[in-house]
């Protein structure tokens, strides 16, 4: 048995398989439900009317895709560079940390000037915690997987000790959350009586943004030459160590926003509980956008959807909603196994 | 207590090689894999399964060793995914892994929430007790230290033994090392590269499902979620700290428990005045520290992450 690089590809392939493999996912979860004594075919119902079903469910659905698009996007640009960023979580964090610091009061700004203001240092915030790895990587060569991985644990920690120190809310009755932004550092919401807010329209500026970044610009060419053969980039003459630099700016600036948009848009406040793994589903995002920035928004909207279906069937149907954990990291390996066969073939020899 | 004082109790180094243990199980692990040129970043996910894979076994009333074999087989399961998707199907080893994880660690959670839909308390097992080793445990100091520990913890010393022969001794041991080293040249030896690269990482998935199962059956006496807490990514630093090596991985993990021993006690001595957060990032920071020092001269196994195709350069 051996693969065979295709030497074309039809479109029913690149199409079909990407397909078969959510549906081999759907499939595996399926095989679970009845194991919970559930029928699927409810189940399933019941998820799909949960994420998309009424214009409320299209909503919240939308608003969990917010920060996903952001921390899809994260990984997206760091693995196109083959920069293997896993701490979406800690640059998330970073970002709504800074949210934080810098808008509750201490600069007393009219929204036009704090909230670019805040954007701003969120992105900082999450850049920095991306640099340190990504130099770690480029100067001692270790490798950045573990490194960032641990980073999570590490700033996780630290934001704890922020909200029972100096970020702690004084009139919080005690639990760790910090106080919330000002009226001025909130995103508004896009329509009264709806959650969604002007952090998903980030979200798709930011994704057109990168987007534009990986096809029109000369960095956008550095960042996929470096990560399809970093070895012949630097032949090339292209400065590999200060792209993996710039690389890890953006990815962790991206992530950050991500919290950002979180903290001003929807929550108002920090809490640990803040993020329930969006760095690392981002990473799931990012994989079955096929690290296409534009395709991150549909695959958030679709993980988005898993989760808050999910929820709300679980509600009813009485089917754990780790479910919908379980559904969206097969169809990271089950996309993943579909990509390579669109691109090889089996030989039975 | 004075500080210092603390490092020479015996209780300190009991509890340095009893949270030493798991992650001289995972760590042995995830060096087979690695030195048959496969990192296993399923280690997180696959030691959670086995905690929880261990803890139901046991949970459901069958015996402490029945639940050790349950959680080793869980965990060669998870490995044989992880083997078959990047061995022969040559896939990212650094994206399968993450989703091994994170497939792994769900289906654990969604197990547990099925078998237990409503208990907030995680509840109990009757765990591993202490064996008296007879006489070496009445030796002063190291007697109460090394030789008062559960079964399983002796059961990792023996593994490091175990894996170390195997890797130095065997004609087995020399495939998974050539496998690692260049894949091609062992091909051209007669070994068959998908299949030795496939058998290390199975076994090694195993061991990290012990290392899990003892958290539940020798540590915690229950399973919760998120009680792997980076001891997975840990052990991954600790294989590159230990070049690669049973016995200085053996080592690395050793003083880890040590250091993270060292620092609970610290954490009662000074917890008034430090925030515990920052007693509990050491182990986090020390992993990095440990890896920067170690990486300059790091001889990691040369096909390492390298995807095997037959005939192909």
């Amino acid at each position: 048995m051996r693969l065979e690089p295709r030497a074309e590809r039809s479109l029913l392939l690149t199409l079909g398989f990407p397909l078969l493999a959510l549906m081999a996912a759907g499939l595996f979860a399926a095989v679970l439900v009845m194991l919970a004594g559930a029928n699927p075919f409810t189940v399933f119902a019941l998820i799909l009317k949960g994420s998309l079903g009424s214009r409320f469910a299209l909503m919240e659905t939308l608003t969990r895709a917010t920060p996903l698009i952001f921390t899809g996007l994260a990984a997206a640009v760091a693995f196109r560079a083959k920069l293997w960023n896993i701490g979406g979580e800690a640059q998330f964090y970073a970002g709504a940390v800074m949210t934080v610091v810098f808008g509750t009061g201490l600069l007393p700004l009219p929204a036009p000037l704090l909230i670019p203001v805040l954007m701003f240092a969120a992105m900082l915030g999450g850049a920095a915690i991306l640099y340190a790895p990504a130099f770690l990587k480029t100067r001692f060569g270790v490798d950045e997987v573990v490194t960032t991985l641990l980073f999570n644990f590490i700033f996780l920690l630290f934001v704890s000790l922020l909200l029972e120190g100096p970020l702690k809310d004084p009139m919080g009755l005690g639990w760790p959350q910090s106080k919330k932004v000002i009226a001025d550092a909130q995103l508004p919401r896009l329509m009264k009586g709806l959650r969604l807010h002007w952090g998903f329209v980030l979200a798709l500026t930011a994704a057109f943004v990168v987007w534009f970044i990986d096809r029109r610009t000369v960095l956008g060419y550095e960042m996929r030459a470096v990560g399809h053969n970093a070895k012949a980039a630097h032949f090339a003459g292209i400065p590999v160590a200060r792209v993996i630099a710039k690389t890890a700016l953006i990815s962790g600036g991206l992530a950050a926003l991500g919290g950002f948009s979180e903290v001003a848009g929807l929550k108002g406040n920090l809490t640990l509980d803040l993020s329930p793994g969006f760095g690392y589903t981002g990473i799931v995002v990012a994989m079955l956008a096929l690290l296409n920035p534009l395709g991150v928004i549909a695959a958030a909207v679709f993980v988005a959807a898993v989760f808050v279906g999910a929820d709300a069937m679980s509600r009813s149907a009485g089917v754990p909603s780790y479910i919908a954990h379980v559904m969206v990291a097969a169809s990271l390996l089950t996309m993943v196994t579909a990509v390579m066969f669109t691109r090889h073939r089996l030989r039975w020899r | 207590m004075d500080v210092l004082a603390i490092l020479f109790t015996t209780a300190l180094w009991a509890a340095a090689i009893r949270i030493a243990s798991p992650l001289i199980f995972a760590t042995l692990g995830e060096l087979l894999c690695e030195r048959a040129g496969v990192i296993n970043l399923g280690i997180e996910g696959i030691m959670t399964v086995g905690a929880f894979a261990g803890w139901i076994t046991v949970y459901a009333g069958f015996g402490l060793w029945a639940g050790v074999v349950v959680a080793a087989l869980a965990g060669a399961v998870f490995g044989l995914l992880h083997a078959v998707l990047v061995v022969p199907l040559g896939l990212s080893q650094h994206v399968t892994g993450i989703g091994i994880t994170l497939l792994a660690s769900s289906l654990a959670y969604y197990f547990y929430r099925l078998a237990l839909p409503e208990v907030t308390t995680p509840p109990k097992i009757e765990p591993f007790q202490p064996w008296a080793i007879p006489g070496l445990s009445d030796l002063p100091f190291v007697g109460e230290a090394l030789f008062r520990q559960t079964p399983l913890t002796y059961l990792a010393f023996i593994m490091v033994v175990l894996v170390a022969w195997l890797l130095a001794r065997t004609p087995l041991g020399l495939a998974i090392k050539a496998v690692g080293e260049n894949p091609a040249a062992a091909e051209a030896q007669g070994i068959n590269v998908v299949a030795v690269r496939m058998g290390a990482v199975v076994a090694g998935s195993a061991l990290m499902g012990m290392g899990g199962a003892f958290l539940t059956l020798s540590a915690f006496n229950s399973f919760f979620f998120d009680m792997i807490n980076g001891r997975g990514w840990i052990s991954v630093a600790l294989v590159v700290f230990g070049s690669w090596r049973p016995g200085k991985a053996l080592i690395g993990a050793l003083l880890f428990g040590l250091f993270d021993a060292y620092q609970l006690r610290l954490q009662q001595w000074a917890g008034a005045v430090v925030p515990y957060q920052l007693f509990l990032m050491l182990p986090y920071v020390l992993s990095i520290i440990a890896l920067i020092l170690v990486s300059r001269r790091a001889a990691y196994p040369r096909a390492l992450m390298v995807p095997y195709r037959k005939g192909e350069r």
